[in-house]
């Protein structure tokens, strides 16, 4: 008989869940060595023995009963999906902390399955383990696996085929003692005979006694709630909250003491990497030298491919002006699409260098250690040490930045990293950068995109520090992280992450960016007739619409335009400029701007592209986030004027150097 | 032997928590991250800013900023 199976993965951040999930369902997803990589839920199949197993992949959660978004998504999943069985993914060598979860999802009432994962490295370190007693302690199936190197996949399969077939209800691996058992005894039996409680009235009895549930929560019906208010009232729940973990990691040991040894400590290479890159005296150069490294090498390890790239879809443009008839669709194919597309896919080496580089960085545990470098500076900044990950990641784009900030608990902390994130340059300003960089400052161009992507970091902490000492005026909240042993990132993970992250930009060139390359190309075409990309055409209207209050920023109606057109995606500025400057100038696009745009008005630009509104995309990842339009309009408002501002004065004062 | 909070020690320094100085959602995670008293903790490094602060507990590392540091008590294990 076929049987569908829903299960979800859940687990502490970083203990290998996504490359689980990958190895299950075959499906490439994004695997980082930092917390809460996983921002979404993420679903996948597996067919095994006839049946089919549904996968739901959960946030990387520590506990379930905190209050941070990710933690809270979990939670919520499990209460009401009821999963028929949870595969906790364990780290084999750091046991105790991850058992944690497990007594939390057995007061749940789940079936819990274990995988326990790494199981090499354990073996490797000299660990023992008795699986048997271990799985025999609280009647929770394990499983030994490595996830990476697909090994005990099939006997994790079989172990929940059998575990969902197994009819016995799963009982608690830990016991309060006589006083707080009693009040939990009492509460759930309020709870299940006013029908309320959801599917674990036990946990909801707990989550209520400790104070994180509150009581309107749990129930609408006013009687009850009454009930539960008065049996809750002599409970100090501060003393309750302690005693219940202090109880849950007893039972930890005590299971751990009866069935595991400990091998010896095998950290040592850990240790001596972060004695170097978090050394007093030597960390912040050592962070700083690679932040700069990485920009260095976007820019040069990529330059051949871009060149040849250039060159390819140069020629298909003129290829397709002097062989395709009509003249007006020649004109649309290669002024408007090609030319668009084109110089914006010409960045990709570059993107995907990024993306390798950050990859790897991500991989091999460094990012944790460069939040815990930052996070006093983050903190003098009014941003947090967990911020900064997010606005690494900004580097790559901002829409997974403004999501990863489910990792930080504090609301207001929250809300300022998503409102200064976007401030962090992303891939898509790079090939505004790179364009107009190499044509004024070739000598010097990996130096201008570093001073470039320093200035959004400027801006993005000057804003935080703005937020934090007025609109969202708040102490920090606290900073308690994870630093997990450094691991050499696998080849395969890496590559499968960059080629992710850039192939969503290569969906982005074949759809936002050739939607926009055409209305540019239509708009500088209309009203038939006029001369193309001209001023009399329907682009020139708008750009001299604009271009009064652009004049000041060095910027003609041209690069109005192309700004407008940035709001969609800013790649677009890049491939509107294409359209106008190449048709105008009859030559390159890079000859054509090297002799309509002076220096100041190019650096001006970079800095204007840098800072004004985020993205479409960017935009209804901030609604999504924050919950308020107000929020996002703000956003939008905000860094419009601060742009301005910004370019100005880079304008004026390139005026008087240069 | 002697009673200090956390932020106090000096790396390399082995201490069992005995207790927190303050309540509220940062001894919650802490004592969910295995903070809990009994646990034997050591100070691993400082951050080049001097915070946070690097420490091992059960076997994993964690850091934590001063300022929590200082919300834990702690008694220093000799040798």
């Amino acid at each position: 008989m076929v049987q569908e199976i829903n299960i979800a993965l859940i687990g502490n951040p970083n203990v290998g869940k996504t490359s689980l999930f990958n190895a299950l369902t075959g499906s490439r997803q994004h695997v980082g060595n930092w917390p809460g990589v996983t921002v979404e839920k993420k679903t996948g199949e597996r067919r095994h023995q006839g049946s089919t197993i549904k996968i739901t992949d959960l946030p990387g959660t520590y506990s379930l009963e905190a209050r941070s978004p990710d933690e809270k998504v979990a939670n919520a999943h499990i209460m009401s999906g009821h999963p028929d069985v949870v595969v906790q993914v364990v780290d084999s060598t750091n046991m105790e902390r991850n058992l944690y979860l497990t007594t939390q999802l057995l007061d749940m009432g789940q079936k819990v399955v274990l995988a326990l994962n790494m199981s090499d490295m354990a073996d490797a370190r000299g660990d023992r383990l008795d699986l048997k007693a271990f799985s025999k302690g609280w009647g929770v199936p394990a499983v030994r696996i490595s996830a990476t190197r697909g090994e005990g996949l099939e006997d994790l399969l079989d172990t929940i085929i059998s575990t969902f077939k197994d009819r016995s209800v799963p009982s608690p691996a830990v016991n309060f003692g006589a006083e707080i058992e009693g009040n939990i005894s009492e509460v759930e039996a309020m709870l299940r005979s006013g029908g309320a409680g959801g599917t674990s009235p036990r946990w909801t009895a707990i989550r209520l006694l400790e104070g994180i549930e509150k009581v309107e929560e749990a129930t609408a019906d006013a009687g009850l709630r009454a009930k539960l208010t008065a049996a809750l009232e002599g409970v100090d729940r501060d003393e309750v909250e302690m005693d219940l973990v202090d109880r849950r990691y007893v039972a930890i040991t005590s299971l751990l003491d009866r069935t595991y040894v400990r091998g010896s400590e095998k950290r040592s290479l850990s240790d001596a990497i972060d004695r170097v890159v978090t050394h007093k005296y030597l960390g912040l150069p050592i962070f700083l030298t690679m932040m700069w490294g990485l920009f260095e090498l976007t820019f040069t390890a990529a330059q051949p491919f871009v060149s040849a790239i250039g060159l390819g879809f140069e020629w298909l443009a003129a290829f397709v002006v002097e062989n395709v008839q009509p003249d007006w669709l020649a004109s649309m194919l290669g002024d408007g699409a090609i030319a668009g597309v084109g110089s914006v896919l010409v960045f990709l080496p570059n993107i995907l260098v990024m993306f390798l580089l950050i990859a790897l960085l991500e991989a091999s545990g460094y990012l944790s250690r460069a939040a815990f470098i930052m996070d006093r500076i983050m903190t003098k900044m009014g941003l947090h040490g967990k911020s900064f990950i997010p606005m690494l990641l900004g580097l790559g784009c901002n829409v997974p930045a403004i999501m990863a900030t489910r990792t930080i608990e504090d609301e207001k902390s929250r809300l300022i990293t998503i409102l200064s994130a976007p401030y962090i340059s992303c891939s898509a300003r790079l090939p505004v950068y790179v364009l107009l960089a190499g044509i004024f400052f070739p000598d010097n161009a990996g130096t201008a995109l570093f001073l470039l992507y320093l200035l959004g970091i400027v801006v993005a902490v000057g804003s935080a520090l703005l937020f934090r000492h007025t609109i969202l005026k708040s102490e920090t909240s606290p900073f308690i992280m994870e630093l997990p042993p450094y691991r050499l990132p696998r080849l395969k993970n890496t590559i499968l992450q960059m080629w992710d992250r850039g192939s969503m930009y290569l969906r982005k060139a074949g759809t936002f960016i050739l939607a926009g390359a055409i209305i540019v190309w239509l708009l500088a075409s209309l009203p038939w007739g006029v001369e193309y990309g001209s001023e009399e055409s329907l682009v020139g209207a708008i750009g001299h619409l604009i271009e009064p209050f652009l004049a000041p920023l060095g910027f003609d109606w041209r690069i109005g335009v192309a700004l407008v057109f940035g709001f969609i995606a800013k790649e677009i500025v890049v491939g509107s400029l294409g359209v106008l400057y190449g048709a105008v100038e009859g030559a390159g696009l890079e000859e054509a701007i090297a002799l309509s745009m002076s220096a100041p008005s190019a650096a001006a630009l970079m800095v204007f592209v840098l800072i004004y509104t985020p993205c479409v995309a960017a935009l209804a990842a901030i609604r999504k986030e924050t919950g308020s339009w107000k929020w996002t309009l703000f956003s939008v408002v905000y860094s419009l004027i601060l742009a301005y501002i910004a370019a100005f004065i880079v304008y004026q004062v390139g005026l008087l150097i240069w | 032997m002697s009673t200090i909070t956390l932020d106090g020690l000096e790396p390399g320094s082995r201490a069992i928590i005995k207790g927190f100085a303050a309540n509220g959602p940062a001894r919650r995670r802490m004592a969910e991250m295995g903070l809990c008293p009994g646990t034997e903790i050591v100070t691993l490094r400082r951050a080049p800013l001097d915070d946070p602060i690097e420490f091992q507990v059960r076997g994993y590392n964690i850091s934590l900023r001063k300022a929590e540091a200082a919300s834990i008590i702690v008694e220093i294990k000799e040798g």
